[in-house]
């Protein structure tokens, strides 16, 4: 059953499937996905292009001894060959990261991961370039790596980055949040203390499109065009124009269609460096695309997260406080893309949707000899690991107090009258209505009929698991006050032009990567204008022709441009009032507006539309004094707040107590995203990240052998989820809107990979109830279900 | 993308004509089927052959036929053909079983019965259900045809019997009686390969006892069929006692390593657990011929 929500049909569009603003309104941008006509980096072929591909390292820690390149350089159609060291003479074998770190593009000194940069091959195709990097030699000194985070700050763990100075440990930084001394208090009077390890092992996006740039430096003019699978166009440019010298009016970064990003596609890759380099270096367009392999064991994975969780509680059942230390594992340069204050994301988010008395957290990062990155699935600036936490802790203490699950959350909610509610971390939610989206979600499940099946089913010696998350996000970054990235302000800008014909163009900074950006922000003009959605074009994606903005990440593409583009959209309204009072000649002030048109107040027949006012300033109206003769406007919006997404999900498991096979038999997620813009693409949404979380509870992980091998370098072994382990999606909703948002609508990109898993890991373990089981980590494959149904369950990391 | 070394190609025309070619170009040539472990190897430049010879025109090795008392399938055969087939499903569900769980409808598309035995991958399902039914192999080399066993056929892991120039083409299976068969595999997702599997066929006697059984396993280290099952089981009704004594000489006679599908102490438990599911369905199902 999938409840859906009604929205006025459209009769004056003469199709009820084509509303004028908000509703189910069919992808624009679908009809060229469907027909196989996006047009990807790897689609882009320019004269006289060149190829290029990376040799990487076959070993996580080596000291680099040498490099001979003269035989791959002697090979036909191979025009050069680049290292570490022709970087250095050009400034450029380190580049910042988006957290205030360094990092490599080509190895100088040392190897720090499997698979890191070490020589780039220029050619003329991409077979050529491939086997030149066999004939490259490379001698290396191979060193102990660091592959246990748990070992990273043990007195003599190798220096994995002895590149920075002084360093003498594998520590990136320490940040806490709450107050510790309130926590600690609350905690010495609690009843009732639980305290459990819960591990986020080491996952990856791994988009459908892997990571790629075609890189154009014209010599003449000295510009560079640079296509880039990235998510966040601006920033990358502002970047390139910071390291590598080159003016930023003399940078151009067009993302054209991205085959899926999940926060992989925020970081600066070596690879694109690499590729502008190549370019400047022969005079010729340089295309570089990563394989699968390159992309799984290279790119920006996501978690790896050691969380001791502590929850405290009174015997009835009051949450009373949360704790929580966490080993934060980095990789070998600290690439994640938090904003500047917070190195741990958003990580305190982790006190969830329960009104506590105290909550204290410790991050400590580490280094270790694995890749960068940290960003990312979905890039939610660490409020999946939070969320996961505390919806693992609130289970584990309703195992302990032998309450309903559902109860005790109940229970604990923050009320709907203490919104906006100011946790103990420093955030302040926007609104919820907590308990109405949990009884929604109870009855879609039919929640006592299942325990009621459940208890039969143990009775038969059949393992049944219903597990619930209830989930509360902080997206939308975010307040240029407080967010910034690597000191660029979180605020995205909106430009919009009304054509003298009453067609127009949004043009937003923001970039999609499938989320349906052309369609959403569209329907956003077309609410506030009256416009249909189909006479709007939405560009999006290129620095040449949208306005500055951080991009799209942490949800935040509705929230902030969304925000931006309602509110440039007011701003167009306003202005054609002026320009209809001039031509309807009559004042502003006795005008009123309905969707699409400005009338005069007691007189609707009289009036003018959105349509016509554009041709009248564009025409020969008369306009009045300080109103130009267009129909356009622009804003930066700068959020005031976060917005706090928030769902109540319940999953259904089945085990099989002979082999461990965990079947997700039924998920029910009702999401409470507040305005809804487009059901449909919400709801595609909310599958997609409700797979994601199937693949995360159940399969995926990055592994690495204590030598330093990856063992997820391929989809052999990297397992991603297909239809065939999902169950019918049974969603539902709720609509509480935000008060400080221009529109009410709080995000919905990351919700379901965010809430999902604890509800799944939270039903294996109730299904293991009969065999004493309390904690499980992820992923629950088979082996690892079985091991904890003997009393030997291990974490993956 | 991923890009192998380089490599020349040729398109045999005949079975001889692909005989021919492989002599031609000596040891680095191989044939390719469907492609399906040849190519990801050949991607990740695990192999390196310099001549790859097609057969995918030898419609001749492509066919599906019951024979008088055998089921006779060409090597070229695809997965799809075998679990679509309504012969098989009669005559060996085994086959119909493992085809539902090997890799995915793209890869069954397109992967044969022939690269699936040559390649000879301990994972390979199908190479367990031909140990499991006693299927006889057809090989054909320059100096004409031979027929080998399982046994003869199989030579430890990606190993077998077939001589650099020599083609398999077809395999052949004995259609007997009041027999039927079951395979299953435990995976960590649709379309992996096993973390083990199971296959067993049981031959029932007229009063109901076993006459004949045999158990193989995938992916955990035992060569052929396993011991003693067959003389264990002989005589016996089927019983949920039999089939935990069958379980447990299975769990003894295979040999897992650990790997990130699954430690060595759970793949022993899935042997001895999934030989007694894969009986316990063989001989239903016999039961049910007998009754049919
Ligand atoms: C994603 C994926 C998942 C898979 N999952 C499974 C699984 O779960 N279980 C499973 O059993 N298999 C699985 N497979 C393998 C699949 O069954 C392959 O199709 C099969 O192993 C090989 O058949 P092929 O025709 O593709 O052989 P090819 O790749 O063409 O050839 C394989 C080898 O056999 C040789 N060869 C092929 N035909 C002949 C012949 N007639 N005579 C002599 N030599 C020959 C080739 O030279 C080569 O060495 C999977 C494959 C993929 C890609």
């Amino acid at each position: 059953m999938t409840l859906i929500e009604e929205h006025p049909a459209n009769p004056a569009a003469g199709d009820e499937d084509r509303p004028i603003g908000y509703g189910r309104l069919q992808r624009k941008e679908d009809p060229r996905f469907v027909r196989g006509k996006g047009h990807y980096i790897d689609d882009i072929v320019l004269p006289g292009m060149l190829h290029g591909a990376i040799l990487r390292a076959p070993v996580a820690h080596a000291r680099l001894v040498s490099i001979d390149t003269t035989e791959a350089l002697a090979r036909p159609k191979v025009l050069a060959v680049i290292t570490g060291k022709d970087l250095e003479g050009l400034n450029l074998a380190w580049a910042p990261t988006l957290s205030a770190d360094v990092q490599a593009v080509l190895v100088t000194d040392k190897v720090r991961f499997q698979g890191q940069e070490v020589a780039f091959v220029v050619a003329e195709d991409r077979y050529a370039a491939r086997d030149a990097l066999e004939l490259i030699d490379v001698q290396y000194e191979v060193l102990p790596p660091v592959m246990n985070a748990r070992k990273a700050l043990d007195p003599d763990a190798p220096v994995i980055r002895d590149d920075i100075e002084g360093r003498t440990d594998n520590h990136i930084f320490d940040w806490s949040a709450g107050d510790e001394a309130e926590a600690a208090a609350v905690f010495a009077a609690a009843d009732v203390v639980v305290s459990q390890e819960v591990v986020y092992p080491r996952v990856h996006p791994a988009p459908m499109e892997t990571c790629g740039a075609v890189a154009d430096f014209d010599p003449i003019d000295g510009k560079l065009t640079l296509y880039e699978t990235t998510q966040a166009p601006h920033a990358h440019r502002t970047l390139f124009a910071m390291v590598a010298g080159i003016p930023e009016h003399k940078i151009r970064v067009v993302s054209p269609d991205i085959g899926g990003g999940f926060g992989n596609k925020v970081g600066i890759y070596p690879g694109y460096i690499l590729a502008v380099v190549g370019s400047i270096v022969t005079g010729k367009p340089v295309k570089w695309v990563e394989d699968r392999s390159e992309n799984l064991m290279s790119t920006s994975f996501a978690r790896d997260y050691i969380m001791q969780g502590e929850i405290a509680a009174t015997k009835d059942g009051t949450i009373l406080g949360l704790r929580t230390q966490v080993l934060a594992d980095h990789g070998a340069f600290n690439a994640t893309a938090q904003p500047t204050k917070y190195p741990a994301g958003f990580f305190h988010i982790f006190t969830g949707s329960y009104d506590l008395k105290a909550a204290y957290c410790k991050v400590t990062g580490v280094y270790t000899n694995k890749a960068p990155g940290g960003v990312a699935y979905a890039c939610s600036f660490r409020v999946t690991e939070a969320v996961y936490l505390v919806e693992r802790m609130v289970d584990a203490l309703a195992r302990k107090l032998e309450m309903d699950p559902a109860e005790l959350r109940l229970k604990n909610f923050i009320k709907p009258e203490q919104f906006p509610y100011a946790n103990k971390t420093g955030w302040e939610y926007d609104s919820g209505d907590y308990e109405k989206t949990m009884r929604l979600s109870m009855e879609i499940a039919g929640y006592d009929e299942l325990r009621r099946e459940q208890k039969e089913k143990r009775a038969r010696g059949e393992l049944m698991g219903i597990g619930i998350s209830f989930f509360t996000e902080t997206v939308g970054a975010g307040p240029r006050k407080h967010m910034d990235i690597v000191g660029l302000g979180m605020a995205d800008g909106a430009e919009l032009r009304v054509h003298p014909t009453g067609k127009a163009v949004v043009r937003i900074s923001v970039q999609s990567q499938g989320q349906g950006h052309e369609t959403t922000f569209a329907q956003i003009v077309s609410e506030e204008l009256g416009i249909p959605p189909e006479d709007i074009d939405v560009v999006h994606g290129d620095t040449d022709q949208t306005p500055f903005g951080l991009g799209t990440y942490g949800s935040r593409s509705t929230p902030v441009s969304g925000g931006a583009v309602a509110l440039v959209a007011r701003k167009v309204r306003e202005k054609a009032k002026l320009i209809a009072a001039a031509m309807l000649e009559t004042r502003p002030e006795d005008l009123e507006w309905e969707k699409g048109r400005w009338f005069v107040k007691g007189d609707p027949s009289v009036g003018k539309t959105i349509a016509e006012i554009a041709l009248g300033a564009h025409g020969t109206v008369a306009l009045p004094d300080g109103v130009d003769g267009n129909l356009d406007a622009e804003v930066t919006y700068d959020p005031p707040n976060l917005t706090f997404p928030y769902g109540a999900y319940i999953c259904v498991v089945d085990v099989d107590p002979g082999t461990g096979h965990v079947k997700v038999r039924r998920f029910i997620a009702v999401d409470d995203c507040g305005t809804r813009i487009n059901p449909m693409i919400i709801e595609g949404q909310v599958h997609g990240g409700l797979t994601d979380g199937v693949g995360m509870a159940l399969m995926e992980i990055i592994e690495f052998d204590e030598d330093g091998n990856n063992l997820g370098g391929s989809f052999m072994d990297y397992l991603i989820p297909t239809a065939m382990e999902v169950p019918t999606w049974e969603t539902g909703f709720t609509v509480t809107p935000s008060p400080h948002h221009p529109i009410g609508a709080k995000g919905i990109g990351e919700s379901a990979t965010v809430g999902s898993p604890p509800a799944i890991v939270n039903a294996v373990i109730d299904a293991l109830a009969p065999y004493g089981v309390t904690s499980i980590d992820m992923p629950c494959t088979p082996a690892r279900v079985w091991a904890a149904m003997q009393g030997h369950a291990t974490p993956p990391i | 993308m991923q890009i192998p070394a380089p490599f020349d190609y040729a398109r045999a025309t005949g079975v001889d004509d692909a005989i021919a070619l492989l002599d031609r170009h000596g040891p680095e040539s191989r044939i390719i089927a469907g492609g399906h472990s040849l190519l990801p190897m050949m991607k990740l430049r695990l192999a390196r052959p310099e001549w790859l010879i097609d057969i995918n025109d030898l419609y001749e090795l492509d066919f599906l036929l019951v024979d008088k008392d055998k089921l006779r399938i060409g090597a070229l055969t695809r997965h799809t053909a075998l679990l679509e087939s309504d012969d098989i499903a009669r005559l060996f569900p085994i086959i119909t079983d493992a085809e539902h769980v090997i890799a995915d409808p793209v890869v069954r598309n397109r992967g044969t019965i022939g690269g699936s035995l040559c390649q000879a991958d301990p994972a390979e399902d199908l190479s367990t259900v031909c140990d499991v039914l006693g299927a006889v192999a057809v090989v054909r080399g320059p100096n004409g045809d031979r027929m080998l066993t399982m046994s003869e056929f199989h030579r430890g892991p990606y190993e077998t019997a077939l001589a650099q120039n020599e083609i398999l083409c077809e395999l052949q299976f004995a259609i007997r009686p009041r027999t039927s068969s079951a395979y299953e595999k435990v995976e960590r997702r649709v379309g992996d390969w096993a973390v083990a599997a199971a296959g067993a066929s049981v031959t029932l006697a007229a009063d109901g006892t076993i006459e004949e059984a045999a158990v193989g396993l995938t992916a955990i280290g035992l060569d052929g069929t396993v011991p003693d099952i067959d003389s264990t089981t002989r005589g016996q009704k089927p019983s949920e006692e039999l089939f935990a004594e069958a379980g447990r000489l299975a769990s003894l006679a295979c040999d897992p390593v650990a790997d990130q599908r699954g430690p060595i102490d759970y793949k022993r438990h899935l042997a001895d657990e999934l030989t007694r599911r894969v009986l316990r369905r063989a001989s239903e199902r016999a039961a049910q011929t007998q009754e049919g």
